[in-house]
């Protein structure tokens, strides 16, 4: 086995009503010191994550969207929507925060790695990957 | 090889079962535990949810269903019993485990 | 086998910090190696030696520690997850000015890197949560 395994982080709860979603987002980003694949799965209410236009200026609670927006840099190759998920909140992709993803060694880019999957691909993601962490 | 699914939420109160057979494909294993038990009775308003998803292996962890006073004869057809040890071998034989909670 | 193990959830509220109690034991018993149980979110509250559960009721902070005695099991609660819900240890008191600490024996306080760190060198992540 490589030393590389495939990390997929599956995010399930809608932020700030629990503190879920910013601690499993801290996992991630310690985990990119690893350098291991990281990929992370918005399913049910955690579609509610990456919604943009987050302010938490009065609730006195650190709005942790930009930190999203940084996980490009983080070593986070891919973050996958469920579509069922989205649909059934009444989102599109237009309501969702964009994150850029750059390879610093070979400079290709990509400019939105936010990528809504159905159930057929997500299944593959679940697949391919070595470890699930849940949250 | 496939995966094993943990599924801990009573299917009357979220919706981690159907994800569960939604998102795991043909050779899956599926692990009821905790409140996750009911989602293993049959004759309740879901349990055509597992009766319905083929190719899947259904399992219920004995000790939380004998907490929960449901009798072996209440398991949908098919849902095998495991103890711990039973548990600890599912995780052994499967690639990886995935915890819908 | 090589198991590694996240509880998220405190003792009580939950059963999840019972069901992996249950499983690691399980699996210590097999034979299998428990590279390492990893507490996160609520799940350090596992490992303050103040709990004092009813004389009827499991001790489910001393179960872990006896547990750990056995089998040389390594336990281990996130820091920043400690430090938010207020479980110290003699080197985070000191950091942080705190005047007592109340970390069960057999527990130790680290990084998140320790919970990636096991993912990596185990054949299996078993998560236990709410």
């Amino acid at each position: 086995m490589s030393d590389v395994k495939k990390f997929l982080y599956l995010n399930r709860r809608a932020p700030y009503g629990t503190i879920y979603a910013w601690e499993s987002l801290e996992v991630v980003l310690i985990g990119a010191a690893f350098d291991q694949e990281v990929s992370l799965m918005f399913v049910d209410d955690g579609v509610f994550q990456l919604v943009k236009g987050s302010d938490t200026s009065e609730l006195d609670m650190k709005n942790f969207m930009p930190t999203y927006r940084t996980l490009g840099d983080y070593g986070v190759r891919h973050l996958y929507v469920d579509k069922a998920s989205l649909e059934a909140r009444g989102l599109t992709q237009d309501d969702l925060i964009e994150v850029a993803w750059e390879d610093w060694e070979t400079e290709e880019e990509v400019d939105n790695i936010v990528e809504i999957v159905d159930s057929g691909q997500a299944i593959g993601v679940f697949e391919e990957s070595d470890v699930v962490f849940s949250f | 090889m496939a995966d094993l699914y943990t599924v801990n939420k009573s299917p009357f109160e979220k919706n981690s079962l159907e994800d569960v057979i939604r998102f795991s494909g043909e050779g899956a294993s599926i692990l009821f535990i905790e409140d996750g038990v009911y989602g293993a009775m049959a004759g309740t308003a879901v349990s055509d949810l597992v009766a319905n998803a083929t190719g899947r292996k259904f399992y219920v962890l004995g000790p939380d269903l004998k907490a929960r006073g449901i009798a072996e004869d209440r398991l949908i057809d098919g849902v095998e019993l495991v103890d711990y040890a039973g548990f600890v071998d599912l995780v052994v034989e499967n690639d990886k485990v995935q915890a819908w909670l | 086998m090589k198991l590694a193990v996240q509880v998220n959830e405190g003792p009580y509220q939950h059963e999840a910090s019972d069901s992996a109690y249950h499983f690691t034991k399980a699996a210590l018993e097999k034979g299998h190696e428990v590279f390492r149980v990893f507490f996160y979110h609520d799940g350090v509250l596992n490992g303050t030696r103040l709990t004092t559960p009813p004389q009827d009721d499991r001790n489910i902070v001393e179960r872990w520690v006896a547990l750990a005695e056995k089998y040389d099991l390594d336990l281990v609660l996130c820091v920043a997850a400690a430090q938010r819900r207020g479980i110290v240890d003699e080197g985070e008191a000191e950091r942080n000015g705190k005047d007592a600490t109340n970390i069960a024996p057999k527990f130790r306080i680290s990084g998140l890197g320790q919970l990636i760190e096991a993912a990596i060198q185990s054949d299996r992540l078993v998560v236990f949560g709410d």
